[in-house]
């Protein structure tokens, strides 16, 4: 029990660290996205894309209805025990014969009530389904950007698909798209079923291994948005998020333009051994940098890693500090993920950082 | 308390009586026969014979023997009621482990274990069996008969159901408890990617308590169908019976589904198979039809045994008929039907067709209609009526508030754009907790306080009551309701964990704070029962002076139910009941004797005589334990289990003795009543 307790208070300093070390660097990000979109960066309540307007739309609808259905149940459900609450006889009676009248008119209150029912289920259904249809509409992809997304136990690969096969490129958890533009998800799972969701773009779509399902999402104000994973994916499903940035075109193409290339190559002494580092130890058994001979894609591709704004699969900031305690034992931070420990020398480690962060 | 003068209270049999039904002809077994026609030292008698016939053997041989519905229903319910407790356990940890953002106080691991086996518990082993078990008390008592239809295999399901449930803990406290989630979706429960026995435990535990709960339907059906009282025509029938009998049904139709799924998923991860392997061309798809199809009218074999628990508190607490009792049987038989049409909305974010969509669309939708149609008939019922507002009624009042709302959201579940936005949320965690604890744990509550004198013959405290309602509905709300709001802001389900920058922390804090309400509410009503088997009021036959048949008889009833069994007059039993009420002679007194009728109108066709207490119950569900349980570590034990299986039923129907059905229109043996007494005396 102690010993339990002991690890508990080792593991609880250990995250007060962490905490701390967040609340320190991620007000920078948060209140980016807070001034963003106005609160709300993984809120249905806050739609920023034609979907998920449409879906709002439909929500305020159905509650506003439902509410007042609420509320009317409530009044006759209340007035009837106002009405009864005295008068119960003592001893208790055998109950009296029903009059006609009585009958007849809570039978043309019940079968009004039914009624009314029925309409507004009726409206519902044709109002889902028109709203459906408008959301599932074809539409003019030919300016459009297609991306394919994979999810893996617990983090998102996110390929950019593109005509010229020189111009796709992998990236993870961080997926840029232009304002104003249809963006389509050809979404694929490796493990296990997982769901694509950034509420405030559109509803979720599952992942779901040996099928592909698509759905197509456009954000018409620049901003960050955060998804999450929403199918239970096992231990680290908690810390499956990504980050969608809608940037306008220029900007937008200027990244794609940058991940396009290979890697930076390693410019100081130090990164030079930090390149060394990486390549002799079980990094490259599941990490690719483009441009060096790292070309396994188990693990989340690095060859733009400084460029993101999070590790983790968005749950950490992208610093120094974070990525070295995520490289030197991620389980840690996320218990369970498949990146195994990995212990270096401090001066391997520093070189290590020097080269991943220059990987812009 | 008081009682219904002239009706309630006074057991059918020992009133005046006409000594003619002119219905029945003279001739039959079944004459009526009134105290002044027999000697008053003959009825003692009879009541002793009766008594010895159908006494529980003694000691811990007779626990495990007795057929007793009424014994083994008080046991389903404590058993479920204790697993209610450890799931409520469970869900206070990880209310604990998400009042804060990056807390540490679950490891993921165990988080994903307790959530798994809050929500087997919870469904499986609480919701499911103890409806089954309220009905397996009260069904029998309710149409008039002396035991359930198939006293043996109602014994052997629980001892099925118990075996599954201590299977899921000892697992659980081993740390090899289920972590897949309470669905098991493949291929994450699948061999890849959840090794080990876990999933194994729980796919084994489904089988248990499917068996179990097919076992009990199997036992009501018959119960209701064949063996009620005299004049109880199927439009007699109390509400309560209707719903356990639909009920019932639906468990027929929906259990196999699960169990093909569980036993699939099973045979995938213990020999190979490849049914839900998408790499040899499995679908993992496949998988969520057949669970759901299963899961979603799960929901309705929870929430219309709790309608029916309505029903009967709303007749007596307002004192007055039900209205709309034609349209409240219909309303449950659509239920049931509609019931089995709208398993995909669980499943709407899969890459299925859109029109496809759009008719489960309309009809989740159209399920709103039949549970409109009862809520609006109890009102009708309630309205214009002096109400006798006791706990009973308090909860029932509470749950029309909650599942109005619960049954509301889930109209917005129903519609596939929005349930695009909401599905897999806190805002399904808070829908799904106000259908089911709103639709059928408050009703269950309220049944309890309405029961709980007849099943032990003194009165629960009406002040706890209070205290216990009213802690759990505020409790229950400050929960859930908040809910609704972090769903809405994007907390996705089943996360063990959040980071402080999404927002979610002070309603979560909220909700947290809520659940240890809702506990305490909890505990009140455990104080309140211990409290009431020492010093609650003695109840006395109907202290609520209720309508159906169960309130004839003592607190709590003989064993063998019925002395004499009634004849039914009217929809409201009792209260129909004309003082002259005629009952059933001729059922023998030295044998566990009682009668067959036609199922629509409960004419009279056989008198039957029931088995007794036996051993081979728990010998069959201990060869199912064993196929189930080592199946998990080796097929063979489903070989082993065939042969087990098999002996124990030779030594089952070996040991039977030939029953003899007495055709109820056939002459009365002169031995049938007085003179058996007289024989067994001599004997």
């Amino acid at each position: 029990m102690s010993n339990k307790l002991h690890i508990a208070v080792a593991r609880r300093f250990w995250c007060c660290a962490v905490r701390r070390a967040r609340f320190v660097l991620f007000p920078t990000l948060t209140a980016l996205l807070l001034t963003g979109c106005g609160g709300g960066l993984q809120s249905v309540l806050n739609p920023s894309g034609p979907q998920s307007e449409h879906i709002s739309g439909l929500w305020w609808f159905m509650l506003i209805t439902c509410t007042i259905v609420f509320v009317l149940v409530m009044i006759l459900l209340f007035a009837a025990v106002v009405k009864g609450r005295k008068g119960f006889p003592d001893p208790i009676a055998p109950p009296e014969k029903e009059t006609r009248e009585s009958e007849r008119r809570r039978g043309v209150v019940v079968a009004v009530a039914t009624a009314i029912t029925i309409a507004i289920l009726f409206v519902f259904i044709v109002d889902s389904f028109f709203v459906g249809r408008g959301m599932t509409a074809e539409l003019d992809r030919k300016q459009g950007i297609n991306i394919e997304v994979t999810g893996h136990q617990w983090w998102w690969e996110v390929r950019y698909q593109d005509v010229d096969a020189s111009s796709i490129f992998t990236t993870a958890n961080e997926i840029h798209i232009p304002v104003g533009v249809p963006v389509t998800f050809s979404l694929k799972a490796n493990d296990v079923i997982h769901s694509f969701w950034v509420p405030n773009l559109h509803g979720k779509k599952d992942l779901i291994p040996g099928k592909i399902s698509t759905i197509w999402l456009q954000a018409d104000k620049p901003g960050i948005y955060r998804g999450q994973c929403a199918e239970y994916c096992g231990h680290q499903h908690a810390h499956m998020a990504l980050w969608i940035f809608a940037e306008p075109r220029e900007q937008f193409d200027a990244w794609r333009r940058a991940q396009i290339q290979s890697a930076a190559s390693p410019a100081t002494a130090s990164e030079q051994r930090g390149q060394q580092v990486f390549l002799s130890s079980a990094c490259v058994m599941c990490h690719a940098i483009n441009g060096t001979p790292a070309g396994s894609n188990f693990g989340p591709n690095l060859t733009h890693l400084a460029s993101r704004k999070t590790i983790a699969a968005a749950t950490l900031p992208n610093d120094r500090q974070h990525l070295a305690q995520w490289v030197d034992d991620s389980q840690q931070i996320k218990p369970g993920n498949r990146m195994p420990p990995n212990k270096f020398s401090p001066e391997d480690m520093q070189a290590l950082l020097d080269y991943l962060q220059s990987l812009k | 308390m008081t009682e219904i003068t002239g009706t309630a209270g006074v057991p059918p049999a020992s009133r005046n009586a006409s000594t003619e039904v002119t219905a029945k002809p003279s001739n039959s077994a079944f004459h009526e026969v009134g105290r002044d026609g027999r000697d008053p030292s003959e009825d003692e008698r009879e009541i002793k014979e009766l008594e010895r016939v159908w006494a529980c053997p003694p000691g811990i041989y007779g626990w495990f023997t007795d057929t007793d519905h009424k014994a083994i229903a008080l046991r389903y319910v404590v058993t479920a009621f204790v697993f209610f407790l450890f799931g409520g356990i469970e869900a206070l940890l990880m209310r604990i482990q998400l009042a804060r953002p990056e807390s540490h106080f679950l490891s993921p691991d165990l988080y994903n274990q307790v959530f798994t086996v809050h929500g087997t518990t919870m469904m499986f082993l609480f919701a499911v069996p103890i409806m089954t078990a309220v009905g397996i008390y009260l069904v029998p008592l309710m149409v008039g008969t002396r035991d359930v239809a198939f006293p043996r295999l109602n014994n052997y399901g629980y001892f099925v159901y118990l075996i599954g449930g201590i299977l899921l803990y000892v697992s659980f406290f081993l740390n090899t408890g289920p972590d897949a989630g309470w669905f098991a979706y493949v291929p994450l429960s699948g061999p890849g990617y959840s090794p080990g026995k876990r999933v194994d435990i729980w796919a084994q535990m489904i089988s248990f308590t499917e068996i179990s709960a097919l076992s009990g339907a199997v036992v009501v059906i018959g119960t209701v169908f064949k063996m009620r009282a005299p004049g109880m025509s199927l439009h007699r029938l109390p509400l309560f019976v209707w719903a356990q009998l639909v009920t019932s049904f639906m468990i027929i139709f929906a259990m196999p589904a699960v169990m093909l799924a569980s036993s699939l998923l099973a045979s995938d991860r213990l020999i190979d198979t490849h049914f839900f392997n998408p790499a040899e061309g499995g679908d993992a798809i496949l998988y969520q039809h057949m669970f759901w199809f299963f899961g979603h009218p799960e929901v309705y074999i929870i929430f219309i045994p709790a309608l029916g628990f309505v029903s009967s508190i709303v007749i007596t607490f307002s004192r007055r008929r039900i209205f709309g009792y034609t349209a409240m049987v219909l309303s449950l038989i659509a239920t049931a039907f509609l019931g089995f049409g709208l398993w995909v909305h669980h499943m709407f974010a899969t890459p299925l067709p859109q029109l496809g969509q759009s008719f489960f669309t309309a009809a989740s939708m159209m399920i709103a209609i039949p549970s409109g149609v009862q809520i609006f008939c109890w009102i009708a019922t309630m309205w214009g009526a002096k109400l006798n507002i006791k706990t009973p009624l308090l909860f029932v009042l509470g749950f029309v508030a909650i599942f109005v709302l619960g049954g509301l959201t889930g109209v917005m579940l129903a519609s596939v754009p929005l349930d695009l936005q909401i599905h897999d949320t806190f805002f399904v965690v808070a829908h799904l907790h106000y259908v089911l604890i709103g639709g059928a744990v408050f009703p269950l509550f309220g049944a309890f306080y309405f029961w709980f004198p007849k099943w032990t013959g003194r009165m629960l405290s009406e002040r706890l009551g209070k205290w216990n309602f009213w802690l759990m509905f505020i409790g229950f709300n400050l929960v859930f309701f908040p809910m609704h709001q972090l769903g809405l802001k994007g907390m996705p389900r089943r996360v063990y964990t959040y980071l402080p920058e999404t927002g979610w922390a002070s309603l979560n804090l909220l909700a947290s704070l809520g659940a240890l309400v809702l506990g305490i509410g909890v505990l009140i009503f455990i104080v309140n029962f211990f409290w009431a088997r020492r010093f609650g009021a003695v109840a006395g036959p109907n202290p609520w002076g209720a309508d159906t048949l169960e309130w004839s008889l003592t607190s709590p009833p003989p064993a063998y139910n019925f002395q004499r069994i009634p004849v039914v007059e009217g929809r409201n039993a009792l209260w129909d009941q004309s003082t002259e009420a005629p009952v059933v002679v001729g059922l023998s007194s030295t044998k566990r004797e009682t009668l067959v009728s036609s199922v629509v109108d409960a004419v009279p066709e056989l008198r039957y005589e029931l088995p007794g207490p036996s051993i081979w119950p728990l010998l069959l569900a201990l060869a199912t334990a064993e196929t189930f349980i080592v199946g998990i570590f080796t097929p063979w034990a489903f070989l082993v289990g065939a042969v087990l299986t098999f002996a124990v039923f030779v030594g089952w129907f070996f040991g039977n003795p030939n029953y003899e059905n007495v055709d109820a229109k056939q002459p009365p043996d002169e031995t049938n009543f007085a003179s058996e007494d007289l024989r067994a005396e001599e004997a």
